[in-house]
């Protein structure tokens, strides 16, 4: 008994009661929905989002398209990282939208104008984003514009930007940039042998593991390092980071580089793994960064935890184009993330009302014995 | 030179109602990020209805049939944040980050599953409205005068004179400003956040059906409304809360807006060589300049964005 209460106690287990319950009212709500729209396939339509690349009955096809999910696993996972370490430094960094779309920019245009080697490539990329999330930093640091608007901003004003340098590296013919294949295979990042793992799919590339790596280091930075310890501090209380001799200011321009820089690595690993092709005419910002937003807050904040939850959303991301397209469409798995990123909003409260509970349960506990 | 001003009319009349919306809404003390997805479901809603309309019956009824089904979308999407934010004290930026994405998403799935209802070939997510659009605009001499504009007018006035000309919209900007010392005067700030985020929801929601019959004739929902409740965001900012320079700062984003749809048919823009993403982006690069220097002194509501503790007080 006492053992099962230090459980419950626990912090990290309460975050990851949380995500369960978060993902389980995300998938009934998106049952509820394919319901409505016809009641015959909906357990069929929500099994095949859910099973993704398990639709496959042969194994090899399996593997492939493992492959494909976790080829977009890494830049979402990137993505979170960046929304989280922001967090934890007390910035909603909506930016990290913005920041992944100018990555892609660095990233496809070194690759296809200057034709260098992908090396470089991604250091340009992560140079770009961490710049595009310095600014959202020196206007917050130096003017007080608050984050999330100036990163509002700056998303769109990215786009436009993209767009536009990205127009002159683009098929004359498609309003696609140039496969990398055709123009610049050098730019593509190596595989090192990881695709015959996943039958030879040739969208796999060491950014999968490199990725998860990132997750790691970030951990560590976050929670054994002096400076994580000082960010952590300067989002808790400003004021008393700042009295104790932090420089609050270089902390919250440097938080948001950092972040920005995430975000463009992992439009690097997206853009240079050759999945995707940026398509020049796009009148929206991609998803990815609004989606790490949900993979951040569904892996309880945790570096971790987001590996996990990154996964999940990739995975169900991916699983929604398998459902029978007559009937229902792939955006299901889109609207199936929303709810669980709106849900993800109630953990909070949650977590208050089951320490209440457990507050209650103690309190009879100790008046009768 | 008729098409621009027309454009920037009209485009201005949209920003002005959304960013009254998102105005009313931080006055109560709830950030509404969430605006864009407000807008798709009022878009959505309003298309759905003026689809299923005759074309036939009389244009004044159309309108306020039209108007009325998506302002009550608005507000009913707009109870998402509400609930969130005033009951359970979410992270108002996360919940208005996912009622962007569900209100695309949800849009998409419902319009093309009810057009694959009517037809099984349709997987198209598009609704058209072109014959039911008619009823929207008036032709006056050469020029085509859309009637939101005058509607937008009215409620423009009608938003400034409640905000601070009465009981209710001074108690509103109370809650926003010291939502403690104004419960301990007896207003009820729950109540008055619920207020002001339907308010939100409502124009949001007329907002986004005048934005999708704007030039065309049927909308394609995966597309959202592009940005167009984010621009209203900077609207508001830009305005400092203010209805009446939210108007005129609503103006000057719309003619920039229209400068990018329609620049090519101006000898002068053309030649300047200016290329139109430049247009685009303009609106966004001006809100932040402008923002750099404000933001210190900036007006902004003293307790948005902070849920209500009674416990504080």
């Amino acid at each position: 008994m006492n053992k099962k209460k230090n459980l419950l106690r626990n912090d990290a287990f309460q975050s990851l009661i949380a995500s369960v319950i978060c993902i389980l009212l995300g998938l009934l709500v998106g049952y509820i929905v394919l319901l409505v729209i016809n009641p015959e396939g909906a357990g069929q339509a929500i099994l095949a989002v859910l099973k993704n690349y398990l639709n496959f009955p042969s194994a090899p096809a399996a593997k492939k398209y493992l492959g494909g999910t976790l080829v977009s696993f890494a830049p979402l996972l990137m993505c979170s990282l960046s929304v989280l370490f922001a967090y934890k430094v007390g910035f909603f960094n909506i930016g990290a939208a913005g920041q992944y779309v100018v990555g892609a920019a660095a990233a496809l245009y070194t690759a296809i104008a200057f034709e260098w080697n992908w090396v470089f490539c991604t250091i340009a990329a992560i140079v770009v984003g961490l710049i595009w999330g310095a600014i959202v930093g020196l206007f917050k640091a130096y003017c007080s514009v608050n984050e999330v608007i100036s990163g509002i901003m700056l998303n769109w004003i990215g786009l436009y930007l993209t767009n536009s340098l990205l127009s002159q590296v683009k098929d004359p013919l498609t309003p696609y940039t140039y496969n990398l294949k055709d123009v610049n295979p050098s730019a593509k990042i190596p595989s090192l042998g990881l695709e015959q793992l996943f039958s030879n799919n040739q969208y796999v590339t060491i950014a999968i593991p490199m990725a998860v790596v990132m997750a790691i280091l970030i951990w560590i930075m976050l929670d054994k390092s002096r400076i994580g310890y000082e960010l952590k501090a300067t989002g808790f209380n400003k004021n008393a980071a700042k009295y104790s001799g932090m420089n609050e200011k270089k902390n919250t321009i440097m938080t948001l580089a950092i972040s920005g820089g995430l975000a463009g690595l992992g439009a690097a690993f997206q853009y240079l793994s050759g999945i995707e092709q940026w398509a020049t005419t796009q009148t929206s910002v991609p998803g990815m960064g609004f989606n790490g937003i949900a993979a951040a807050f569904l892996g309880g904040l945790s570096p971790i935890g987001t590996i996990f939850s990154s996964y999940f959303i990739q995975h169900i991301t991916n699983g929604g184009g398998y459902v029978d397209k007559m009937v229902y469409c792939s955006q299901i798995s889109d609207f199936i993330s929303a709810i669980i990123i709106y849900m993800c909003g109630f953990v909070f409260f949650f977590k208050l009302w089951l320490n209440r509970m457990l507050d209650k349960r103690d309190e009879k506990k100790g008046g009768n014995n | 030179m008729t098409i621009l001003i027309q454009y920037t009319l009209i485009f201005a009349a949209i920003l002005i109602l959304v960013a009254l919306g998102g105005c009313y809404s931080e006055h109560s003390g709830v950030i509404n990020i969430g605006l864009e997805g407000i807008m798709v479901m009022g878009a959505f809603g309003g298309a759905l209805v003026m689809q299923a309309l005759d074309p036939g019956i009389p244009g004044i009824l159309m309108i306020f049939v039209v108007m009325l089904v998506a302002i009550v979308f608005g507000m009913i999407y707009s109870l998402l944040l509400a609930v969130a934010a005033i009951h359970f004290r979410a992270d108002q930026t996360l919940v208005g980050t996912a009622m962007n994405m569900l209100g695309t998403a949800a849009s998409t799935v419902a319009v093309r599953a009810i057009n694959s209802a009517d037809d099984p070939n349709n997987v198209s997510s598009a609704l058209s409205y072109g014959a039911q659009k008619a009823a929207f605009t008036k032709m006056i001499g050469s020029y085509e005068l859309n009637l939101f504009i005058p509607i937008t007018v009215v409620i423009l006035i009608i938003a400034n004179v409640v905000l601070y000309k009465t009981k209710f919209g001074l108690r509103l900007m109370a809650c926003g400003e010291h939502p403690q010392a104004a419960d301990s005067v007896g207003i009820n700030v729950f109540v008055m956040r619920y207020a002001g985020v339907l308010i939100s929801g409502a124009l949001g929601g007329l907002g986004g059906i005048v934005y999708i019959t704007t030039g065309v004739s049927e909308w394609k929902f995966e597309y959202g409304v592009a940005g167009f409740g984010f621009l209203a965001l900077a609207v508001m900012i830009f305005g400092q809360w203010k209805p009446t320079r939210i108007a005129l700062a609503a103006l000057l984003f719309g003619l920039f807006r229209a400068l990018s749809n329609v620049y090519i048919a101006f000898d002068v823009l053309t030649n300047l060589n200016i290329p139109g993403y430049m247009y685009n982006m303009m609106p966004y690069v001006v809100s932040l300049i402008v923002l750099a220097f404000t933001s210190k002194t900036s007006r902004a509501p003293k307790a948005e964005g902070i849920p209500y503790d009674k416990g504080l007080r």
